[in-house]
């Protein structure tokens, strides 16, 4: 994959891959998107899809916030309420067999890929019917049916996960690209870097989604970084970057079409800042002091991703108030039903304390697809 | 019908609080998202968001109310048009005791006293057999772990190797000699001084079924990789419920070297044997290196080879056969001896082959056994041995607490206590860093007249 590079040879760039189309003379991204790019709008039908997947969002983390209250979720719980126009807009631009991996505010992603939201709850609860038979729980759950990746609970390491499931795009020369999310805390790990440095010198497909909700916790992205324009954190690695309104879905969508396309292009990495706000703590046992709450009640009455496409939606005129909450009460409908199985679904027998430790020789995978 | 406001658990801990403050009136409409209350926990106060549109109903804990006992129902919202009058009373707060903590209902299997404490025990591989006649080859240890790792590749195209001077410079100690040229760039990677980083690809590549082979230049440099190592590979199994794998060989020198001061010469030996998720290798011999590193690579699970760097030119007979292997987890007899066991791996045999050579002289018999894995651990022939010696010395270069002598000692003390005639004594590297002066050096490692004391010792003589 990485041809013997010799120092002074510029362009054209080793490749990754023998198979990926030769790479084009260098644009910049970040530079034609800085003067505002304009906006593809979405389809009536396209609003519709948006506003569900991001309505199942919302309802799902609600509730898994209640239940929280409740006593029925164990631990950390780190709520997506806010963010949902990115993982559903970047979402619409997943081709098949195109990896997905994240940090531990998990459920949203999860979620937008497909994967069953009882399955979720009941990791979350701990229970037997989770995603990860309850031995997981809310930061660790995987698909490998939906190419889900974690779930992972140090902050920045899916960065590399992620760079190294692009390195296997790239190895079996196959048209996929790994969607690597991570927050603007993530974005000041060392790994983060070196899986930069690594991505572009391979030319590997991996965008990189850099959540900028604003608050590593309760620290500011003013108070933690030296550059806070963190679509340029890949500058010095050539990796092209763009700052976007990550609380709206179309230019959410936008911005990931453009990305991967670049990606399967053979050109290398691509960085997404996507600038978005979450409503919630960092976890549930937050009292989010940090900040005023007119931040954040401005955001949720001004910008709030839903209410934009709902807004779009009611003034189309082709869907009324009656039919939205029709769609709302069959999400609400779906999520108690998680809950439901989340409740009844049975602890974990105790001999699963022992399995999946280490995988027995016979189930060995074998050579890759 | 009417949803039900509980008082929140706001975090892991919490099992009451105070209803500090309510901000929305009987009647009021609320939305799902609004702000319904503050709740005072010792830690903080935090505000407790409506979960649904409707009308308030009756509030049903005062404001202020203190030591309010989670899921203890504060209020209730009703859907527009409902009535109030079908509510529930007023629950009263009590303090809340352990009863009152509001976990699931546990299941029944949750009894305790029917979890075993100690794992299933997994069936053992056996040694790939070397028929009579097999006709050996002498070489380094050094070749075999090329030719493992050469032969892998040849038959799995999943296999590559990566890491910090393999490819052009053909490893930092040699050991990737010639797999370049055989092999391509594709497929044996030179990466930038990054092991934190190339670890992560490796691990992330090996999720999505690929078979990385990394290699650190030392394992000294891989403490700056030690997140992924443990918390992306060896875990990934357990956490996913079993559904993903991490088949990765982090492999590379291990252990004091000479003269390379206190950063650059330490044994991680019992550092990953502690972590579950993990298989831990330390071979001694050529035979063994090859066999071990075949299987490992071969292994669904994360595997850390431990290397030495001493080792790595010396000769020894490996067989000629198509697909030498031997399996992980399996420890076995170097030498038969009647008097005391020595237990080792790795370089630590060297001393006791060593100190073997006096003792003969001196009369006292040893039995050596070479551990070979450090994770499984394979204590049979340890214990067994232990039954016809009852003396047992452990040899190692790791530091002494808590390192793998300490395992043993334990282990043996659990399952063969009246078979020992005297104390375990362990054989370890001094409790210091490693200095770099030759006269501190020889005195912080272990040797083969340590041994010899030791194993007079347990012989009381």
């Amino acid at each position: 994959m990485v041809s013997r590079s010799q120092p002074g040879n510029k362009k054209p760039r080793s490749k990754p891959a023998a198979k990926r189309k030769p790479a084009a003379k260098r644009s910049t991204p970040s530079k034609a998107s800085r003067s505002a790019p304009e906006i593809t709008p979405f389809t009536h039908e396209e609003d519709l899809a948006g506003y569900r997947g991001m309505l199942m969002i919302r309802r799902f983390e609600e509730k898994a916030g209640q239940m929280y209250g409740m006593g029925l979720i164990g631990g950390f719980c780190h709520l997506y309420i806010g963010q949902e126009a990115v993982v559903t807009g970047l979402q619409m631009t997943v081709q098949e067999g195109d990896q997905i991996i994240t940090g531990y505010r998990d459920h949203g992603h999860m979620l937008a890929a497909g994967l069953d939201p009882k399955g979720v709850m009941a990791e979350l609860t701990g229970r037997e019917g989770g995603l990860s038979k309850g031995k997981g729980g809310s930061m660790h759950m995987f698909s490998k049916e939906k190419h889900f990746y974690g779930g992972h609970g140090i902050v920045g390491a899916q960065v590399s996960l992620g760079t190294g499931l692009a390195l296997a795009n790239a190895y079996r020369d196959n048209d996929n690209v790994s969607y690597v999310y991570f927050g603007d805390g993530a974005s000041n790990q060392g790994q983060v870097y070196e899986s930069f440095n690594m991505a572009e010198l391979w030319q590997l497909p991996v965008i990189y989604v850099i959540e900028n909700n604003q608050y590593a916790m309760g620290t500011s992205v003013s108070r933690s970084s030296a550059q806070t324009d963190l679509s340029k954190r890949g500058v010095s690695f050539n990796i092209p970057g763009e700052q976007v309104d990550g609380m709206d879905i179309r230019a959410v969508r936008d911005a990931g079409a453009r990305a991967a396309a670049w990606c399967r292009a053979g050109k290398g990495p691509y960085i997404l800042e996507m600038m978005t706000y979450r409503y919630r703590g960092h976890s549930m046992s937050d009292p989010a002091k940090y900040r005023a709450k007119e931040e954040v009640s401005k955001m949720r009455e001004e910008h709030d991703a839903i209410e934009q496409v709902r807004a779009r939606l009611l003034e189309g005129k082709k869907v009324t108030e009656a039919d939205l909450k029709e769609i709302d009460k069959e999400v609400r409908a779906i999520v108690s039903d998680a809950a439901a199985f989340a409740k009844e679904s049975p602890e974990p027998d105790p001999a699963e304390l022992w399995t999946d430790v280490t995988a027995p020789a016979e189930q060995e995978e074998g050579a890759s697809a | 019908m009417s949803i039900d406001i509980l008082m929140p658990a706001l975090s892991p801990t919490m099992e009451e609080g105070t209803l500090a403050k309510w901000l929305v009136k009987e009647g009021d409409k609320v939305s799902s998202g609004d702000v319904l209350a503050e709740i005072e926990t010792d830690k903080a106060t935090m505000e407790l968001e409506s979960i649904d549109d409707g009308i308030m109903g009756k509030l049903l804990v005062a404001e202020g109310t203190e030591n309010v006992a989670i899921n203890t129902l504060i209020a209730t919202i009703l859907e527009e048009g409902e009535s109030p009058s079908a509510e529930p009373e007023p629950a009263t707060p009590k303090p809340s005791t352990s009863e009152a903590k509001a976990t699931p209902e546990p299941s029944e299997a949750t009894d305790t006293s029917v979890v075993s404490t100690a794992p299933p025990q997994e069936p053992v591989a056996l040694e790939t057999d070397v028929p009579d006649g097999t006709p050996m080859r002498q070489m380094t240890v050094r070749e075999a772990l090329r030719d493992a790792m050469a032969e892998e590749m040849r038959t799995n195209p999943d296999v590559f190797v990566m890491g910090e001077e393999v490819a052009e410079y053909e490893g930092a100690y040699k050991v990737t000699q010639g797999l370049l040229d055989e092999f391509g760039a594709r497929r044996v990677i030179d990466t930038p001084i990054t092991e934190h980083g190339f670890a992560g690809l490796g691990a992330g590549a090996a999720m999505a079924g690929l078979r990385p082979v990394i290699e650190f230049m030392t394992f000294n440099f891989a403490m700056q990789a030690i997140d992924h190592i443990i918390n992306s590979a060896a875990k990934t199994r357990y956490m996913s419920g079993g559904q993903m794998s991490c088949p990765i060989v982090f492999r590379g020198p291990n252990g004091p070297a000479s003269r390379v001061g206190a950063q650059h010469s330490q044994d991680y030996s019992s550092w990953y044997a502690h972590i579950p998720g993990l298989k831990v290798v330390a071979p001694y011999s050529a035979a063994d290196a090859k066999g071990l590193l075949k299987s490992a690579i071969r292994d669904p699970n994360p595997v850390i080879f431990l290397e030495n760097e001493i080792l790595y030119g010396k000769v020894f007979d490996v067989p000629e056969m198509d697909d030498w292997t031997v399996p992980i987890g399996v420890s076995k007899k170097l030498v038969e001896g009647n008097d005391v066991t020595l237990v080792s791996f790795s370089h630590g045999i060297t001393y006791c082959l060593e100190a073997m050579e006096t003792l003969a002289e001196q009369g006292i018999s040893a039995e050596l056994i070479d551990l070979r894995s450090l994770r499984p651990f394979d204590l049979g022939p340890v214990l067994e041995s232990v039954k016809k010696t009852n003396r047992l010395v452990t040899v190692e270069e790791t530091w002494p607490v808590a390192g793998i002598g300490a395992e043993i000692a334990a282990q043996v003390s659990e399952k063969a206590f009246d078979y020992l005639d005297a104390p375990v004594m362990r054989v370890t590297q001094k409790d210091v860093p490693m200095p770099y002066a030759a006269n501190l050096e020889k005195l912080a490692l272990p040797c083969a007249a340590d041994v010899v004391e030791a194993v007079k010792a347990v012989c009381y003589r």
